[in-house]
């Protein structure tokens, strides 16, 4: 019979110096989550340029989204979003792993191993989100 | 038996449906990615090219599913945090419906933007 734990509930965000890995991984993932369909809506709204574009002035679309790739904190915030999405793909791997009690027991593990990947992909997008007209 | 840490109901409809999107948005989203930033550039991007893009039906059909499988995670995923926060009853009904009439309208308001991308008109 396995263990069970009793660590409170985690929806009081004031203990969050008692957080173990896991519920630091459920915190990120709603938070990533939040981000990313956030960032849909802001992206689809961005797109809609592409309205009047296709009634014949086609100058607002492709300014609008090269007028935005011009600006540095853009670029930088695409790096974020890179991060945000590759985090939230990966732990969403392993949420879907807990769901089905696979490798509970490392549960900790592969947050870390999703935190480290995440780093090593968003490290190595740097070059190609900077790169091409800011820097 | 394991403690359960999910935020849904065991094995329900909105359980599956969120793990299927969720597997289709990685290979899409991978793809969206690749094509708009490594393959080709987002500060590249002009309309004349999203069109060629978009006028192709595969390419077309894609970036549509794309939205509503995003939509459909997103909306729900949120939904199924704020019941996981502890909203019920009156609450629970607003942000049920609330959220889906905003993810209406962002697949409606995208199906628009595709189309007029593709160059594709009712008239």
């Amino acid at each position: 019979m396995s263990q069970s734990y009793d660590r409170g509930l985690i929806e009081d965000f004031g203990r969050w110096r008692e957080f173990s890995a896991g519920m630091w991984a459920w915190i990120l993932h709603k938070f990533t989550g939040w981000v990313l369909i956030g960032y849909l809506f802001m992206h689809i709204a961005v797109l809609s340029t592409a309205i009047p574009a296709a009634d014949g002035d086609p100058s607002t679309y492709t300014d609008t989204i090269q007028g935005l790739e011009n600006v540095v904190v853009i670029r930088v915030l695409e790096i974020g979003l890179l991060a945000t999405a590759v985090f939230h793909i990966l732990n969403g791997v392993r949420l879907l792993m807990v769901d089905l009690g696979l490798g509970l027991e490392s549960q900790d593990k592969s947050f870390y191993a999703a935190l480290v990947v995440t780093a090593a992909i968003t490290v190595a997008s740097v070059p190609t989100f900077l790169g091409g007209g800011v820097v | 038996m394991a403690e359960r840490y999910s935020s849904f109901e065991p094995h329900g409809t909105n359980w599956l449906l969120q793990r299927v999107t969720a597997a289709l948005l990685v290979v899409l989203l991978s793809f969206h990615f690749f094509q708009l930033h490594f393959l080709n550039h987002a500060y590249e991007v002009t309309f004349a090219g999203t069109r060629a893009r978009m006028e192709d039906p595969a390419y077309f059909a894609t970036m549509v599913l794309f939205l509503v499988t995003a939509a459909f995670h997103g909306i729900n995923g949120i939904f199924n945090a704020l019941v996981n926060q502890g909203i019920s009853g009156r609450r629970k009904r607003v942000a049920k419906y609330g959220l889906l009439l905003a993810g209406l309208v962002l697949v409606g308001q995208g199906i628009r933007v595709a189309m007029a991308m593709a160059g594709v008109t009712f008239a």
